[in-house]
């Protein structure tokens, strides 16, 4: 049993977060398709892959690397659209559960024509800023987990400005909260959804960009991926961004510990079990202490106090 | 009344004629195909057609889905395996208790998971099956980690030995066989028109008097139990099993065989699961002739378009639209006088 030091939990922590924000990134692209479309995507994973995939190829076409990892989001977006008008659009009066087999069969789909493209070799993106590794505090930190990290702020960040200032990012807001009334108020709710399609697709994308240099990339590598994605965006009831981004670090973290501390061999295992855990606190919201009480429900009970 | 007690009995008469037509073809089918690739591929198809089955009695009647069906399937497998070759365990009793176990686990499984609905069902099992493979890999001690647990016996009925794959191939569609009557069975009892309730409004089935939980985990049961036994067969057959066979892929080819034939139709489970693996050996002569990447599961491809067609043009799969076209033709045929006979 090696002695852990504090600057070893330390480290073991920041890793946890940098692969946090690789799960709260594809979370967020869940999220933004379930918010829009009601679709539970389980292409998400895909995406991330086809962004990693994307830019390893272009790379290889002898591309500068950021611009290869530009292209490559571009494509994913492509794919993306392509994804709803195919498949999600023609189906979009099917049932729920019709609706993941298609997403999953889209996720077959993706995976097979990317191994049809790129074989099964792994493949390997070189790191952003190649150099020795930054050491905070004692933790030694790869500087493609300072990217990973700074990227993840950005597009946060970038997320929230395009929702909360742009119109066209109130206008998906608007068909998130009330289709109907968004339509009525003259939004083209289709395109709406379109645009969920390959805002998430590039998010994914972004993702599977970031974490190419510190893992090997393959055609199959989105699946595991997406899962995690899923487990993330499920804690907050599919619904809410600032819970995923809490719930995606407290994954990462655990999952980071779990390797260090037991065995490499049940981190997997500790993200399904996670899955069953959140599933199952489901049904009693977690997050709900941390959510505003909803202003409407009390001005009704004040409207239905008698008057003297 | 009399109107729908001739209907029924009509519908109960076309179900024997159907029935006996099917008995007839799978005796038959050996005799035209007698290569030994060919009859394995029928003893695929006929283990598969056992556990799509069982899924379509969970999917299409009882309305529950299940993207971990490979896991149960893979469970029996392994259980098989495990006492017969770790334990030396008879084969037979092995596959009972494997049944058994298996049965019994997804109903412990059952009860908190059916408080889930739509995708978060689907994606709990999803992730129990993840963790059955998982399982699969990392204890070694008793399932032989990835490589897999070789050297398991055959089957056999007293002292005969089911040795050669013609045996093995009677013995399966036997099983297959009983296993669709069953299934058939439930479907046209008041068990299977609660199912059908269930599937059209839990609440509305709920308020008739159903007791719809106990009704789920009983169709989660069976179509655990079928695949338990289904995995069975196939591990006295292939005498080997690793991982590989059971993960979330083989779950969604399973769910594809329920689609393809039509998940609210128990015949279609033959048919769904000779289409899917059919094509799946077509896929592997022919995709290698187009890419240079030999190796790899190509046929996922198509695995995941012909999903999402079926799912957006026919999702009530083969069977439903079939049959109607066939009835549809028949009646065209017995009223449309042909032009260029010149008798009436």
């Amino acid at each position: 049993m090696p002695q852990f030091g504090l600057e070893d939990y330390l480290q073991l922590f920041v890793s946890g977060v940098s692969t946090g924000s690789i799960y709260v990134l594809i979370a967020l692209g869940l999220i933004t398709i379930y918010n829009v479309t009601g679709v539970t995507n389980l292409a998400q994973g895909e995406f991330v892959m086809l962004g990693a995939m994307g830019a390893v190829m272009l790379q290889r076409l002898g591309l500068p690397l950021g611009v290869a990892c530009v292209g490559s989001v571009a494509l994913a977006m492509v794919v993306g659209a392509l994804v709803y008008r195919l498949t999600i659009r023609p189906a979009r009066h099917a049932p729920d559960v019709t609706l993941i087999i298609i997403t999953i069969g889209t996720a077959i789909a993706l995976r097979g024509l990317a191994l049809l493209a790129w074989g099964t070799t792994s493949q390997a993106l070189p790191e952003f800023t190649p150099g020795p590794p930054a050491n905070v505090w004692g933790a030694v930190l790869s500087r493609q987990r300072l990217w990973i990290m700074g990227t993840a702020g950005v597009v946060l960040a970038a997320l929230y400005l395009f929702f909360e200032g742009t119109l066209l990012g109130k206008a998906v807001r608007a068909c998130a909260v009330n289709r109907r009334a968004a339509e009525l108020a003259g939004i083209d709710a289709a395109a709406m959804a379109l645009l969920s399609y390959t805002i998430s697709a590039a998010l994914g994308a972004v993702a599977g960009i970031v974490i190419a240099p510190l893992t090997l990339v393959s055609y199959d590598m989105g699946l595991a991926l997406g899962l995690k994605g899923f487990v993330v965006a499920i804690m907050g009831g599919l619904v809410s961004a600032p819970a995923a981004v809490v719930g995606g670090l407290i994954l990462g973290v655990m999952e980071s510990f779990a390797s260090g501390l037991v065995s490499s061999g049940i981190k997997d295992a500790l993200a399904y079990l996670a899955l069953f855990v959140v599933l199952m606190a489901r049904t009693t919201d977690l997050f709900a202490p941390f959510r505003r009480r909803p202003i409407a429900r009390l001005s009704v009970r004040r409207a239905r106090r008698p008057t003297p | 009344m009399s109107a729908l007690a001739t209907g029924w009995a009509a519908s109960r008469r076309r179900l024997r004629v159907g029935f006996a037509a099917l008995t007839l073809l799978v005796a038959l089918l050996p005799l035209v195909f007698r290569t030994p690739y060919a009859l394995s591929t029928l003893i695929l198809i006929g283990i598969y057609s056992i556990v799509t089955t069982g899924l379509c009695l969970l999917m299409g009647y009882a309305g529950q889905v299940s993207l971990g069906q490979a896991a149960f399937f893979g469970l029996g497998a392994y259980a098989s395996a495990v006492l017969t070759t770790r334990l030396s365990w008879s084969p037979w009793i092995a596959m009972v208790a494997a049944a058994a176990g298996t049965g019994l686990l997804a109903y412990v499984i059952g009860i908190p998971i059916f408080r889930l609905r739509g995708h978060y069902l689907a994606m709990a099992t999803l992730g129990f099956g993840a963790i059955v493979r998982i399982t699969m890999n990392e204890w070694r001690a008793v399932t032989g980690g990835p490589t897999g647990l070789p050297g398991i016996p055959r089957l056999s009925i007293g002292g005969l030995a089911l040795n050669s794959d013609l045996t093995y191939y009677y013995l399966v569609w036997a099983v297959g066989l009983v296993a669709l009557a069953l299934a058939r069975n439930m479907v046209d009892s008041r068990v299977g028109r609660a199912l059908r309730a269930i599937h059209g409004s839990e609440a509305a089935a709920e308020s008739l008097g159903i007791d719809v939980a106990q009704l789920k985990l009983q169709a989660l049961v069976t179509s655990a139990v079928y695949a338990s036994v289904a995995g069975s067969l196939y591990a006295h057959y292939m005498i080997f099993v690793s991982p590989g066979a059971f993960d979330v892929d083989a779950s969604v080819q399973l769910v594809l065989m329920a689609a393809v034939g039509g998940i609210a139709s128990i015949w279609g489970a033959p048919l769904g699961a000779a289409v899917v693996t059919l094509l799946t050996l077509a896929l592997r002569e022919i995709v290698p002739l187009i890419t240079q990447h030999g190796s790899g599961e190509h046929q996922i491809i198509a695995y995941g378009i012909l999903l999402v067609v079926i799912m957006i043009f026919v999702p009530e799969g083969l069977t439903p639209t079939l049959a109607r076209a066939t009835q549809r033709l028949s009646r065209r045929l017995a009223t449309v006088r042909p032009r260029w006979l010149p008798w009436r």
